[in-house]
C-alpha cells in the first residue's frame, strides 16, 4: 500500500506545480515529476510476493517471476515522455528568446 | 561553449571509448541480460555528449562533423522499418521473424530482435546527441 | 487483406526517408509527401470494396502471435468504424498535402514540416486501426507529439505560447489515459480490447470501474476539446500554419478523442443507455454547453481562424449530443457529422491561407475595408459555410437531420429543438465572414495558386456529390455499418475472437 501512496503524493506535487508555478522552466520540472509518478505507478502493478526477476539465467530456473509486461510498456512510455520533455524544453528556450523573459504573466499576448 | 580544465580533458580522453564500447555490448546482448535498444542508445550517446562538454564544441566540429547526428537517425529508423517489411516479403506478415531462432542463451539467436536492438540503438544515440546540440550547443542569435 | 500495416508503415517509411534525401534536393520532400498520401488514400478506398467479403471485421496478427486461446501479439482489428476514419483522415491528408507544396513557401524549413506531417498522418491511421489497448496509447502520444511541433512551425510568438499551452493541456491528457490502462492492465491482466470486453462481461460494474471510466472520460474529453476542457483548442488552431489547422480541427480532434473514446466506452466496457443512463445525459449536457456557449463566443471573433476555431467546438458538441443520445440514429448522426465536419471545416480552414497571404492579416474588420477581393475563395468559403450550417443538399443535412430524428426517438423533443435553433447560429457566425470578408463590389481581383485551387475544388466536389447522392451510396455502405459497428457493443469481442 505505501508505495502506491507516494505515487499518489508524488502526482499531487507534479499538479500543484504545474498549476501555481510562474517559471516555465519550473512547470516543466512539474510535468517530468507528473510523468514519473504515473510510470512508478505503473511498473509497481506487477508486483508479486517473494518473487525474482523476470530474467532466464540457465535452462532450469523456478518459475515464479514477477509480470514483466509492465516493464516493457513503462520502458515505451519513458521513451515517449523524453521526446514530449525535449520538445517542451526546446518551445520554452524559442519563448525565452523572443520574449525576453520566463515568467507566464508576461507571455499573455493572446487574448480571449 | 567551452571546455573544462585538463584534468577533465585527460580523463574524457581514456573513457570515452570505453563508455562507447560498453553501450555497444548493452545494444547487443538485449535479448539476454536487461538493457536493449534503448538504454544502449543512450548510453552511446552520452559517451558523445561527453566529448563536447569536456572539450568544447568549437573544437569538435572540426572532428566529428554534426550533420552525420541527422544522417544516422534516418539510418535507424528506415532499417527498423525495413526489417518489419522484410517480415512480410518474407515471411508472409508484418514484423514476422524470419531469421533462424538458433540455440536458447546464444549470442546470435532469436530472429530478428538483434538487429531490431541494433536500429534502435543508433536512432536513440543519434537522436539525443542530435537534441543536445540542438538546444545546446549550437549557437542562436538573438534578434532584437 | 495482407496490406493493413502499411497504412502506418508507409508514412513511416517517408518521414525516415525524407531527412536523407532532402540534403540532395529540397523539393524531393514534397514529391515524396505527395506520393504517400496519394497512396493511403488509393489503399483506403481499395479496403472501401474488399472489406464486405470479409464479414465487416478483418483481424490481422502482427508477427502471426496466435490470438485463438490466449491474445498474444498486437493485433490489428479493422471494422467499419475504422474504415470510416480510415478515409476521413486520407482524404483530408490528400487534400492538405496538395495545398501544402505552394502554401509553403511561406515558411523555411520545408523537409521539417514533411516529416511531422506523415508522422502525424502515421500516429492517426495507427489510432483508427489498432485493437491493443497500449498499441492505442503509443499512436496517440505520436500524434499528439508531432501536432505539437507542427502548431509552432512558424516561430512567431503567438505560435509559441500557443504551443506551449497546448503540449502541457494534452499531456495531462495523455498521461492521465496511461494511468487508467494501468488500472485497466491491474484488473485484467490482458491488453488487447477484445479479451478486456470478455473479461468485464463477468465482473461486477464497482467503484474501481467507474474510477476509470472517469479517467478515460476526462483524458479523452480534453483532447476531444468539449465545453470545460476547449481552453487550448482557440490558441492552437488559430495560430498553426493554415493546412495543419484543417487536419487538427477536421481530423484530429474527432480521431484522438471521438473514435477512441466510443471504441472503448461502447465495444470495450460495454455502456449503452440500458445500463449507463448517467452517463450518456452526461454527454448531452455538456454537449449541448458546448453548442451554446462556443457558439456564442464565435459570433464576436474578430480574428478569422479564431472564429473557425470556436465554431469546431461547437460541432464538437453536436457530435458528442449524437453519442450521449446512443441509439441508432443518434449514432450515425453523430458519425455522419464526422464526416460532414472533418470535409467542410478543413475546407474553410484552407481558404484562410490564401487571404492570409495576398491580404496580410486577418482581422475581420481589417480585412472588410483593404480594396482587393478574392471571389473564388469567396465562392469555396461560402459553399463550405453552407455544408456546415446544414443546408440541404450539401452533405451537412443530413447529420443534423439524423440527430433530430434520434432526440425525438429518445423522447427528447425539447433537444430537439435547441438543436435546430442552434443550427441557425452556426449559419450566422459563418455567414459573418463571408459578408464582411468576400463579397466587395470593387478593388483589385487577387487570384490563388493552381495547386491551391485544386485541392479547394477536390473538397468541393466530394461535398456536392456525397451530399446529392447520400442516401444512394454514402449511407447504407458505409456511415450505416460503421454505426451499427458501435451500436452492437460487446458483439465486437466475440466477432474478433472467433475469428
Amino acid at each position: 500500500m505505501l508505495p502506491y501512496l507516494g505515487c499518489i503524493i508524488l502526482f499531487l506535487i507534479g499538479i500543484y506545480a504545474i498549476l501555481t508555478k510562474r517559471n516555465l522552466i519550473k512547470i516543466a520540472i512539474g510535468f517530468c515529476l507528473l510523468e514519473y509518478a504515473v510510470n512508478l505507478f505503473f511498473a509497481f502493478i506487477g508486483y508479486k510476493k517473494d518473487a525474482l526477476a523476470p530474467i532466464y539465467t540457465n535452462a532450469q530456473q523456478a518459475r515464479n517471476f514477477v509480470d514483466p509486461i509492465p516493464q516493457a510498456l513503462v520502458l515505451t512510455a519513458i521513451v515517449i515522455g523524453l521526446g514530449t520533455t525535449a520538445l517542451l524544453l526546446s518551445v520554452a528556450i524559442r519563448i525565452y528568446e523572443k520574449y525576453k523573459t520566463f515568467d507566464i504573466k508576461e507571455i499573455k499576448r493572446l487574448k480571449e | 561553449m567551452r571546455g573544462m580544465t585538463i584534468i577533465v580533458k585527460t580523463i574524457t580522453k581514456l573513457l570515452v571509448g570505453l563508455i562507447f564500447l560498453y553501450g555497444i555490448y548493452i545494444i547487443f546482448h538485449g535479448h539476454l541480460t536487461p538493457g536493449g535498444g534503448f538504454a544502449g542508445g543512450v548510453i552511446i550517446s552520452a559517451s558523445f555528449i561527453l566529448l563536447i562538454l569536456a572539450f568544447g564544441s568549437e573544437e569538435i566540429k572540426e572532428r566529428i562533423s554534426y550533420i552525420y547526428s541527422s544522417i544516422f537517425e534516418s539510418i535507424g529508423g528506415l532499417l527498423f522499418v525495413l526489417i518489419a517489411l522484410f517480415g512480410l516479403i518474407l515471411g508472409s506478415q508484418f514484423f514476422y521473424n524470419f531469421l533462424p531462432k538458433g540455440k536458447v542463451f546464444m549470442l546470435f539467436s532469436s530472429g530478428i530482435i538483434p538487429l531490431c536492438n541494433v536500429a534502435i540503438g543508433i536512432k536513440v544515440g543519434a537522436g539525443l546527441f542530435a537534441i543536445f546540440l540542438a538546444i545546446a550547443a549550437t549557437r542562436f542569435i538573438m534578434k532584437e | 487483406m495482407n496490406y493493413l500495416p502499411l497504412f502506418t508503415a508507409l508514412p513511416l517509411l517517408g518521414a525516415f526517408l525524407i531527412p536523407l534525401l532532402s540534403k540532395i534536393w529540397e523539393r524531393l520532400s514534397d514529391i515524396i509527401g505527395n506520393i504517400i498520401t496519394t497512396l493511403l488514400l488509393i489503399l483506403s478506398i481499395y479496403s472501401l470494396f474488399l472489406l464486405p467479403i470479409f464479414g465487416n471485421i478483418y483481424v490481422y496478427e502482427i508477427g502471426k502471435w496466435p490470438i485463438k486461446p490466449i491474445p498474444l501479439g498486437i493485433v490489428f482489428t479493422f471494422d467499419s468504424l475504422s474504415l470510416l476514419m480510415v478515409l476521413i483522415i486520407n482524404l483530408l491528408s490528400f487534400a492538405c498535402a496538395i495545398y501544402s507544396i505552394t502554401y509553403l513557401d511561406n515558411y523555411t524549413g520545408r523537409w521539417k514540416f514533411w516529416t511531422l506531417f506523415l508522422l502525424m498522418v502515421a500516429g492517426l491511421n495507427g489510432i483508427a486501426i489498432t485493437g491493443d489497448l497500449f498499441n492505442l496509447f503509443v499512436f496517440i502520444e505520436i500524434s499528439a507529439i508531432s501536432s505539437y511541433a507542427l502548431v509552432a512551425f512558424g516561430v512567431e510568438k503567438e505560435d509559441l505560447e500557443a504551443s506551449f499551452k497546448y503540449q502541457v493541456i494534452g499531456e495531462i491528457a495523455g498521461l492521465t489515459i496511461l494511468l487508467a490502462i494501468a488500472l485497466i492492465y491491474s484488473k485484467t491482466s490482458t491488453l488487447n480490447m477484445a479479451d478486456i470486453a470478455n473479461t468485464f462481461i463477468n465482473e461486477n460494474k464497482g467503484t474501481l470501474f467507474w474510477f476509470i471510466i472517469s479517467l478515460l472520460t476526462f483524458g479523452f474529453l480534453i483532447k476531444s476539446a468539449l465545453f470545460p476542457f476547449h481552453f487550448w483548442l482557440p490558441d492552437a488552431h488559430s495560430q498553426a500554419p493554415a493546412p495543419i489547422s484543417a487536419m487538427l480541427s477536421g481530423v484530429f480532434i474527432k480521431t484522438l478523442g471521438v473514435y477512441a473514446l466510443s471504441r472503448l466506452i461502447f465495444n470495450v466496457f460495454g455502456l449503452n443507455r440500458n445500463n449507463a443512463s448517467h452517463y450518456f445525459d452526461i454527454l448531452i449536457i455538456l454537449g449541448i454547453l458546448s453548442i451554446i456557449i462556443a457558439g456564442f463566443i464565435a459570433l464576436k471573433q474578430e480574428n478569422y481562424k479564431r472564429l473557425l476555431a470556436y465554431s469546431s467546438v461547437s460541432q464538437i458538441g453536436y457530435i458528442f449530443v449524437g453519442l450521449g443520445i446512443a441509439n441508432f440514429w443518434g449514432i450515425t448522426g453523430a458519425l455522419s457529422l464526422i464526416f460532414a465536419h472533418a470535409l467542410g471545416k478543413g475546407l474553410l480552414f484552407l481558404t484562410a491561407g490564401p487571404v492570409e497571404r495576398e491580404m496580410g492579416t486577418l482581422d475581420i474588420n481589417e480585412l472588410a475595408f483593404l480594396k482587393k477581393r478574392m471571389p473564388f475563395s469567396g465562392i469555396v468559403y461560402t459553399l463550405g459555410a453552407l455544408s456546415l450550417a446544414g443546408i440541404p443538399p450539401f452533405l451537412g443535412f443530413f447529420p443534423k437531420l439524423f440527430l433530430i430524428l434520434g432526440a425525438i426517438k429518445e423522447k427528447m423533443f425539447w433537444l430537439a429543438i435547441v438543436l435546430g435553433i442552434f443550427s441557425l447560429l452556426t449559419l450566422a457566425y459563418l455567414l459573418k465572414i463571408t459578408n464582411k470578408v468576400f463579397t466587395k463590389r470593387e478593388g483589385e481581383e487577387v487570384k490563388e495558386s493552381g495547386l491551391i485551387a485544386i485541392s479547394f475544388l477536390f473538397l468541393v466536389f466530394l461535398i456536392l456529390i456525397l451530399g446529392i447522392f447520400y442516401f444512394n451510396y454514402l449511407e447504407p455502405n458505409l456511415i450505416s455499418k460503421a454505426s451499427e459497428a458501435i451500436i452492437r457493443g460487446i458483439e465486437y469481442a466475440r466477432l474478433v475472437l472467433m475469428r
